[in-house]
Formats: structure tokens, C-alpha cells, sequence
């Protein structure tokens, strides 16, 4: 029986983790509302041109202060908990191997993607298998992501605490920062992601239902 | 072992026949609609009740962690002069309409589960052996900034009072229209918390707490309560102003 594009377990911890990245995204920026500004007081950052711009209403979740950072705090491990079942089955079942983004077999056919994609170049780069070169660096740099946006928040957690994870990531503020950047990048990704998948609905069904792979996929 | 009996023997054994067995419905019953019930809270997440339900749960696992990584020898970094945020730019926080003096003849009373309750004017906690810590403030809000306290470190009170070893909680309260917080005794008796007198090299101001206001490293900026009046020394653990409406108790950075 051939497997499906999509294993269970990938499809199950993929929109987990929609519902988890919108709580944490949701809670996180109301957070943000309480003192929307980036660096210390007195001292904010210059380069961030959006201080004191608090994030809209429609976009948080939790209430208010006390109320997003009980869910922040509590859907925290569940997000760090659906990442490790993800990255631990990624691994285990050799799905990296197809999933990963690897210099020399990937960067000439990601370049040709992004060249197609954005009409310069006409030819399609050679099929890669589940997925092209392009997407397979977007997911991983996403991948390399995750732990950033959780330590940086662990650093803010608990800044007295883990004082060194503190200082590499330059300190409570920088580290709060970090955080923020890296839910925009997230935030970017996501956009991207949806638009690519509008334009290719067929990958909407192998990971939701788990349609069963395509020979040509099979690599 | 009542329960493998079948109902029939039980009711006759009991004497009445559908008082045991009608028992034993209610109790299962009631058993299910308590486990429904249970569920359902436990599913729950109300944004305006983050003590209950699964936010709650969750709040309780976080102090655990929390309580795991506190080291209570260890020191946050202190800072240079050249790090202290401007007095200005320190914010100032009050519950009261307008900042609260301190009533005429002001003292601090320690008391609780300790061998020698304490009456302290301001005085007397100048006479305490003198610290002075200058370290990262953290704010719930997400702010952070830099001032230098004078004080006298709260292990010291607490070693002259003679805190009683059944004692696993410290409440403070205020002069503030009742603001207060109460603390575990291990952040309490962090080097770095002190009860403050002073802030940057001057008399605490009004607006950060005077007389005597609360200072540590390791809490987050609304445990530490300003315009003290009392330390009580506690076996269980009492809320606090913020707590009581929500807001995260153990709270350490």
C-alpha cells in the first residue's frame, strides 16, 4: 500500500500546531499591547520604527494582560510539546531526508523556483520529489526558527534565572526583540504559504486527508 | 469490594432494600456528573478566570518549573551607575487616587510565625546593616529599567525576628488602599531582596514607595509592594491585589 504524501503524524502536528502558533501568535501580541514598545525605558530602540503601535484587537487573544500571559505560559509547552513529536517522527521515519533542505542537492533548484516563480525564468526546474528546492529551505529555515522564538521567550521568562542564555541573546530587552521578530518572519511565512497553497489546492488534500502519494513522488 | 457485589445481595445484606442500591445510583451519578464536570474545567480557558480551569492547571505546573530553576544563591547581575535609567523615565505605579503619604508616626510591623514580633521605625531600619542593589527591574508589562535601592536585606529582618521553620510564605502589606502581595519564603529571602529606603543615591521618592518599599531581583515589578506596613510570616500562602484579580502569584523572573 503506498503511503500517503503526508503521514498521519505530519498532517496531525501540522494543524496542531495552526491552533497552537495562532494561540501563542494571539496571546503573545496582547502581551505586546501592555507596552508596545521595543527596549528599555527611557531607552527604546531607534531603529524600530512601530513604538508605542499596539498590535489590533482583532489579532489577540486572551483578553487582557493576565489572561494572554496565562494562555501564553500554558499553550507554551503544548506548542514546544507538538514541535518535539514533529521533529522526533522527522527523524525516526527518515522523512528528513525529503523534507530537508540540503545545499548541494537543493540551491540550483531553489533558485530556479524562485526564478519561475517570478516569471524571469519560463522552464519549471525538474520535478524534486515531495517537494522543490524552494520549499524545502523555506520549511527549514521555519524549522531553525522554532527554537529561537522559544528560547528568546524563555530568556524573557526567566531572565535572573537562565542568566546566560540571557546574555548570548544580548540581554532581556534584545531578547524581546528577538521574540518579535521572529513571530513576524512566522507571520511572513505564513502569508506566502497560504497564497502558494490557494495556488496549488491539491497540497490542501494531502494535508488534510492524506491522499495517498503519486509514483513520481515516491522519492 | 462492595462494589463486585451484585446489587440484590448487597440490598439484603444492608437491610433496606433500595436504600443501598439507591445509594450507590446517587453515588454514581453524582461521580459521573463529577468527573463531566471536572472535565469540562479542566478543558476550560476563561480568559477572565485565568486562575481556573486549564489555565489554572497550567499556572500551577509553571510555579513548579519555576520553583525548579530558582537558585537561591544565585545573583543577578549588578549593574554600573551608567545603566540606571533616568529618575524621570522610572515609572510610578499607585492604586490609590493620588500617591499615598505615609500616616504620622509610621512604623513597620513584622509579625506571623516568629519568635520576636518586630515594631520598626524608619530609624531603627536605618541602623540595620545597609545594602545596596542595582539590577534589572522587569515588569509584567514588558518593560525593563535600571535603578540602584538602599535598604536593608529582608533575611535580615526576617534573622532578627526569629522566623519560626514552619513558615513557607511572607505576606506585605501596605498604606497603598490595601495593596498587597505575598511571596514565597525562599524569593524573600534572596540576597537581593531587600525592603528599600533609598533609590539612587536619595531618600525613596513618594512616587516609588516612601517610607519603605519592597525591592528584589528575582520577582517580576508588581510583588514588590511599595509603602509597606506589615510583614507577616505565614505557613500557607495569603493572594495579593493583583493576584487576587488574575494576575500570575509566584510571578519570578
Amino acid at each position: 500500500m503506498p503511503r500517503p504524501v503526508q503521514p498521519w503524524l505530519v498532517r496531525a502536528t501540522h494543524w496542531a500546531n495552526l491552533v497552537l502558533l495562532t494561540v501563542m501568535a494571539g496571546s503573545g501580541l496582547r502581551i505586546l499591547v501592555a507596552y508596545p514598545y521595543l527596549g528599555p525605558q527611557g531607552a527604546e530602540y531607534g531603529w524600530y520604527p512601530w513604538q508605542g503601535a499596539s498590535p489590533p484587537p482583532a489579532l489577540t487573544v486572551g483578553g487582557w494582560l493576565a489572561g494572554a500571559r496565562h494562555w501564553h505560559f500554558a499553550f507554551a509547552w503544548l506548542f514546544v510539546a507538538n514541535a518535539v513529536v514533529y521533529v522526533a517522527y522527522l527523524f525516526a521515519s527518515g522523512e528528513w531526508r525529503r523534507r530537508l533542505f540540503f545545499p548541494r542537492r537543493d540551491a540550483r533548484n531553489a533558485w530556479g523556483t524562485v526564478l519561475h516563480d517570478l516569471r524571469l525564468r519560463k522552464e519549471t526546474p525538474p520535478s524534486a520529489g515531495l517537494y522543490n528546492g524552494m520549499q524545502r529551505l523555506t520549511y527549514t529555515a521555519v524549522l531553525a526558527l522554532a527554537p529561537l522564538v522559544v528560547l528568546s521567550g524563555l530568556a524573557m521568562y526567566k531572565p535572573v534565572q537562565l542568566p546566560r542564555l540571557t546574555a548570548l541573546l544580548g540581554g532581556y530587552d534584545a531578547a524581546r526583540a528577538i521574540h518579535l521578530g521572529v513571530l513576524a518572519a512566522l507571520a511572513l511565512f505564513t502569508v506566502v504559504h497560504v497564497i502558494q497553497v490557494l495556488v496549488h489546492p491539491r497540497t490542501l488534500a494531502d494535508m488534510s486527508v492524506g491522499r495517498e502519494g503519486r509514483p513520481e513522488e515516491a522519492s | 469490594m462492595t462494589r463486585s457485589t451484585p446489587p440484590a445481595k448487597a440490598a439484603s445484606a444492608s437491610g433496606a432494600p433500595w436504600e443501598g442500591s439507591s445509594t450507590r445510583r446517587g453515588f454514581l451519578s453524582n461521580g459521573l456528573r463529577g468527573a463531566g464536570l471536572l472535565a469540562l474545567g479542566g478543558l476550560a480557558c476563561d480568559s477572565n478566570r485565568p486562575h481556573a480551569g486549564f489555565l489554572g492547571v497550567m499556572e500551577r505546573v509553571n510555579e513548579r518549573f519555576q520553583r525548579a530553576l530558582f537558585d537561591p544563591t544565585r545573583l543577578a547581575p549588578e549593574l554600573g551607575e551608567d545603566e540606571e535609567t533616568d529618575l524621570e523615565d522610572f515609572p510610578k505605579y499607585k492604586i490609590s487616587p493620588a500617591f499615598p503619604v505615609a500616616p504620622a508616626g509610621w512604623r513597620l510591623a513584622v509579625g506571623g510565625l516568629v519568635a520576636r514580633p518586630l515594631t520598626l521605625s524608619a530609624g531603627d531600619l536605618q541602623r540595620l546593616p545597609r545594602t545596596r542593589t542595582r539590577v534589572r527591574h522587569h515588569c509584567v508589562e514588558g518593560w525593563s529599567a535600571v535603578a540602584s535601592w538602599d535598604g536593608v536585606r529582608l533575611s535580615e529582618i526576617a534573622r532578627a525576628a526569629g522566623v519560626d521553620p514552619r513558615a513557607r510564605y511572607v505576606e506585605f502589606r501596605s498604606f497603598d488602599a490595601g495593596y498587597s502581595s505575598s511571596w514565597d519564603l525562599e524569593s524573600a529571602l534572596h540576597p537581593q531582596t531587600i525592603l528599600a529606603y533609598g533609590m539612587d543615591g536619595q531618600p525613596l521618592p513618594i512616587e516609588h514607595g516612601a517610607p519603605l518599599r519592597l525591592y528584589a531581583a528575582v520577582k517580576l515589578g508588581y510583588k514588590m509592594v511599595k509603602y509597606l506596613t506589615e510583614v507577616n510570616f505565614l505557613p500557607v500562602r495569603s493572594g495579593g491585589y493583583w493576584e487576587d484579580r488574575g494576575y500570575e502569584w509566584f510571578a519570578g523572573v
